[in-house]
């Protein structure tokens, strides 16, 4: 252990709150961590110090608007370790569903009454494509297993193994049927990071992906397969931008599937 | 074996209640989640009356029909392989103690086990699992453990899939060892023969009647029947020298555009045993728990050593798996790593199937 107490770092940005969660739910782990290193900065939690310098930044949620993009160049030049915990720090998140959509504007004037107040970026932006990112924690949440993993890893400066076996993996280690080949379901496993622990075929649905493209994602084939299964080209096109719309592999996916006049 | 003897459908729960009589739990099979799953069960009542199984390549449904019949499906996604080589399970534990530290192996369960509904291809499947966790001056204490608590009750198989290739490696449809007890499915019960003497011992206590010649034509009838209606075979029993001469044939690039590289294959596989050791330590590194959990060669890790990746594409990946399996096998255990049991085939997702590759990879080149 560093001779300094190590200090942490929990920071939010376009997120649904959700992967601070794997965090807070952490029960005795949490008040272990407390024990082993100082948290600075959670305004979840309560602790405010925004622009302490700490030797581990979590970040939750998507660069999406002029101040974000700022706030996360103070982040990284204050952070030893930043490490991206979830879909939309990692990806872009769910809100990247609206990158490229040209009638966003309008969309904006539908929902907002004060549509002149709302400043953003065009895209929702990963972390990564503003600064350096040390780890990237995929899912859509996070779990506590897999962050405090990599938490305990980065208190000893070991650098995170980050898995990226398929869904499949731990689906079959569980014992369950295949819900694609059993029951026809359009499954992302086979292309999906694990880290669930298969929740979905596990009560007989069909993977969402939220855990972003696994290793090798062979999206081409798995389409093809959607087509057999009888799913309409659109159907397919949506089915690859669930949690992770961004992410290159999905989006390219889905984009095979798009009709190009919708655009 | 001993003489075949009879014992009528009513009579199939004495079995039950013999076995958990000697303290077995029975794990047999159930129609769940759309498949046939081996499952804990206590009553013969549980077990998968009326259902059959219609299997191709990248299709499981479940479908029913009029008859009695508790065993006319050929198999599900798993089967013995679960119960010996866990899917992950703790080794050990280690703790700091000061400058030191301690190691505390983790003891696997040990409970007696009796496996009903067992077909041929998964005995010849075991029989190659014993080998490579039991083969040798190493013997995998965990597996062994288990493996010893183990009480098999075949059925043989009388109702293949069209996905199924085992009389073609010679593995079944009919178990010819390995078993403790092997019965045979006709319309109103069971012929039951021992290959054990823990299976002569069980027979004493059922209420058997001698097998009638009619019934034995009958048995005989169903298990030619299961053989000849197989149409996938493997193009040869021996593939290593053919497909080791084939490693740059261009059907490896074809294959790896329609596979997915998810590693179902090698985790219905019933003779796949790679596994990978991860280490789960305590938030303070205090103590750690080395973990070993079922792997693939499709996934990310098996080919990754130090800084290197050495299978990055799904071709290598596919190239190995079906090179290990139908050539390099052969180096490694004398025999293929083959018992065409068809789960590769019916639980890909995309449906490829290794009696086809096979066939185009080892086809005569001009």
């Amino acid at each position: 252990m560093n001779e300094h107490r190590p200090r942490i770092a929990v920071h939010k940005f376009a997120s649904c709150d959700g992967c601070q969660l794997a965090l807070l739910n952490a029960g005795e782990a949490f008040l272990e961590l407390t024990r082993l290193a100082d948290i600075v900065h959670f305004a979840e939690a309560g602790w405010y110090e925004p622009a302490a310098a700490v030797d581990i930044a979590f970040v939750e949620g998507s660069i999406s608007t002029p101040e974000d993009v700022e706030r996360i160049r103070a982040v990284r030049a204050s952070a030893r370790h930043l490490v991206t915990i979830g879909a939309c720090a990692t990806a872009g998140g769910l809100q990247a569903l609206r990158n490229g959509l040209t009638q966003s504007a309008d969309w904006l004037a539908a929902v907002y009454a004060s549509p002149e107040y709302v400043r953003s970026l065009p895209d929702s932006q990963p972390v990564a494509a503003h600064v350096a990112v040390d780890v990237e924690l995929w899912g859509c949440p996070v779990t506590t297993e897999q962050v405090l993993a990599a938490t305990g890893d980065l208190l000893r400066d070991i650098a995170p193994a980050i898995l990226a076996e398929p869904v499949c993996v731990q689906c079959k280690q569980r014992g369950l049927a295949c819900v694609l080949v059993s029951r026809g379901e359009p499954c992302l496993g086979p292309v999906t990071r694990g880290g669930c622990g298969a929740l979905c075929p596990a009560v007989g649905r069909a993977c969402y992906g939220c855990f972003g493209p696994a290793g090798l994602p062979n999206t081409a084939a798995l389409a093809r397969r959607f087509e057999d299964l009888g799913l309409r080209r659109e159907d397919i096109a949506r089915r690859f931008l669930f949690i992770t719309p961004a992410a290159q592999p999905f989006r390219d996916a889905s984009r095979r599937y798009q009709d190009p006049e919708r655009e | 074996m001993s003489v075949p003897v009879y014992l009528p459908r009513p009579q199939l729960q004495q079995l039950f209640d013999v076995l958990i009589g000697y303290g077995y739990r029975i794990i047999g099979p159930v129609a769940r989640d759309g498949a046939i799953s081996y499952d804990e069960i206590v009553s013969a009542s549980a077990l998968p009356w009326g259902i059959r199984v219609r299997q191709e390549a990248g299709v499981c449904r479940l479908q029913t029909a009029s008859d009695e019949r508790g065993f006319a499906w050929a198999n599900g996604p798993q089967a013995i392989k679960p119960l010996v080589f866990a899917p992950l399970e703790p080794l050990w534990r280690m703790s700091r103690r000061g400058a030191n530290f301690e190691v505390e192996a983790v003891k696997a369960e040990e409970r007696p086990t009796a496996v009903l509904g067992v077909r041929a291809c998964d005995l010849a499947a075991l029989a190659l699992q014993d080998r490579h966790f039991l083969g040798g001056a190493h013997v995998d204490a965990h597996y062994a453990a288990r493996r010893e608590g183990l009480l098999l009750v075949a059925v043989n198989c009388t109702h293949p899939a069209p996905t199924c290739f085992c009389a073609s490696t010679g593995d079944g449809p009919q178990a010819a060892s390995g078993f403790d007890l092997a019965l045979t499915e006709l319309d109103d019960g069971y012929t039951v023969s021992a290959g054990s003497q823990v299976g002569e011992g069980l027979l004493s206590h059922l209420a058997l009647l001698p097998a009638t010649p009619s019934q034995l034509a009958g048995v005989q009838q169903a298990l030619h029947h299961a053989a000849a209606v197989q149409t996938r075979k493997l193009p040869g029993s021996n593939l290593h020298d053919v497909l080791l001469a084939r490693l740059d044939h261009p059907r490896w690039q074809e294959v790896a555009e329609r596979c997915l590289a998810c590693g179902n294959c090698t985790a219905v596989c019933p003779t796949c045993f790679c596994h990978a050791e991860t280490e789960q330590a305590t938030l303070d590194a205090g103590s750690s728990t080395h973990r070993r959990e079922w792997d693939s060669c499709f996934g990310e890790r098996h080919g990754y050593i130090h800084g290197k990746q050495l299978r990055p594409a799904t071709l290598q990946r596919y190239r190995q798996w079906l090179t290990h399996k139908l050539a390099t096998w052969h180096e490694q255990y004398g025999r293929s790593g083959c018992v065409g049991c068809g789960r590769c085939i019916a639980w890909c997702p995309t449906g490829i199937d290794i009696t086809e590759e096979a066939a185009a990879l080892c086809a005569p080149q001009p």
